[in-house]
């Protein structure tokens, strides 16, 4: 009985703790619920921040962080939407103030080459050492 | 030949990365700022200390300053308020305090009660002016040459050892037209 009530009453606090999390954001141009009205700027809104990074927590996107900085983030990515820029020129405002680091995929320059390639060329590395491996237990003369 | 060579240079290979990875002295946090040899983002705020003067870098084209965001919140800018005091005192280069998202009427007690370093200290309540040079957090210093150019950024408390190491040298190179 009184486990219950204690698990109902740590399920409340997590229940107004998650809502203290999402604090809903105002400005121009939002509706009620904290979002864009335009539902094409509101896709594209959830899109770009998502794809930007929180400076401060570093491993968090700006749509998830309730870092003051992400929170100033996504405000000015709300009012450049607003204002009709493209999803472009948002990521280049970043990258020019922030540094490609605040992308999570940056574009594949030959700056990143190594990153976008790293995986490829770990895989082949991987794959010659089994594939010698392999080679030389098949030759081995079967003794038992 | 091979089997003995390969294994020893991958070894070495991973101490070398250690090495630089696991070093002591670098701060996984701190990021190349892309606004080096970039001309400074411009500003015009009031200041904290007089809500009626507006505090504009443009103002200070041709002249080489120090750009330090600081703000009454932060913890590690009190650390180095001693230390920027100090070098205020010496009268080398303006110290420009941008207040960054703070309340104003905490940021000013601060400064009347511990003293005040800077010139002047624009008042970015909102952080805007930030998001233009980049901020992700306080402190932080910026070093603007003659030609209103980002120079040097620097992320963490200044002490006087990296005042010395650091900005001197550049505020000297800065100031022959390097």
């Amino acid at each position: 009985m009184k486990s219950k009530i204690g698990a109902a009453l740590i399920s409340l606090g997590l229940a107004l703790y998650a809502c203290g999390a999402c604090a809903q954001e105002q400005g121009p141009g939002l509706d009620a619920h904290g979002q864009l009205q335009n539902p094409a700027l509101q896709l594209r809104f959830e899109r770009i921040t998502k794809e930007l990074r929180c400076l401060v927590c570093q491993n968090e996107s700006i749509a998830d962080s309730n870092v003051e900085l992400a929170s100033d983030l996504r405000r000015q990515v709300r009012e450049m939407l607003v204002g009709g820029k493209s999803d472009d020129a948002i990521f280049s405002f970043m990258t020019d103030r922030y540094g490609e680091f605040v992308r999570f995929a940056p574009p594949l320059t030959a700056k990143t080459a190594l990153i976008w390639g790293a995986p490829f060329v770990m895989l082949l590395l991987g794959g010659i050492v089994v594939f010698r491996v392999a080679r030389q237990r098949s030759r081995m003369p079967l003794d038992e | 030949m091979w089997k003995f060579l390969l294994p020893f240079a991958a070894f070495v290979a991973l101490v070398v990365l250690f090495a630089f990875g696991l070093s002591p002295n670098r701060d996984i946090h701190e990021l190349p700022s892309p606004l080096i040899g970039k001309p400074a983002p411009e500003f015009a705020l009031a200041d904290v200390m007089d809500d009626t003067r507006i505090v504009s870098n443009s103002t200070l084209k041709g002249q080489v300053y120090v750009m330090n965001v600081w703000a009454s919140w932060c913890l590690p800018c009190r650390q180095e308020h001693a230390q920027l005091l100090a070098i205020s005192r010496q009268n080398i280069v303006p110290i420009i305090g941008l207040d960054y998202m703070d309340q104003r009427e905490k940021a000013k007690q601060l400064l009347e009660q511990l003293g005040n370093p800077y010139t002047a200290v624009p008042f970015d309540k909102d952080g805007r002016a930030a998001i233009d040079w980049g901020v992700y957090g306080a402190p932080e210093t910026y070093l603007v040459n003659a030609k209103g150019q980002i120079v040097f950024k620097f992320i963490s408390p200044i002490t006087a050892e990296i005042w010395q190491k650091e900005f001197l040298p550049r505020i000297a190179a800065a100031r022959s037209g390097a």
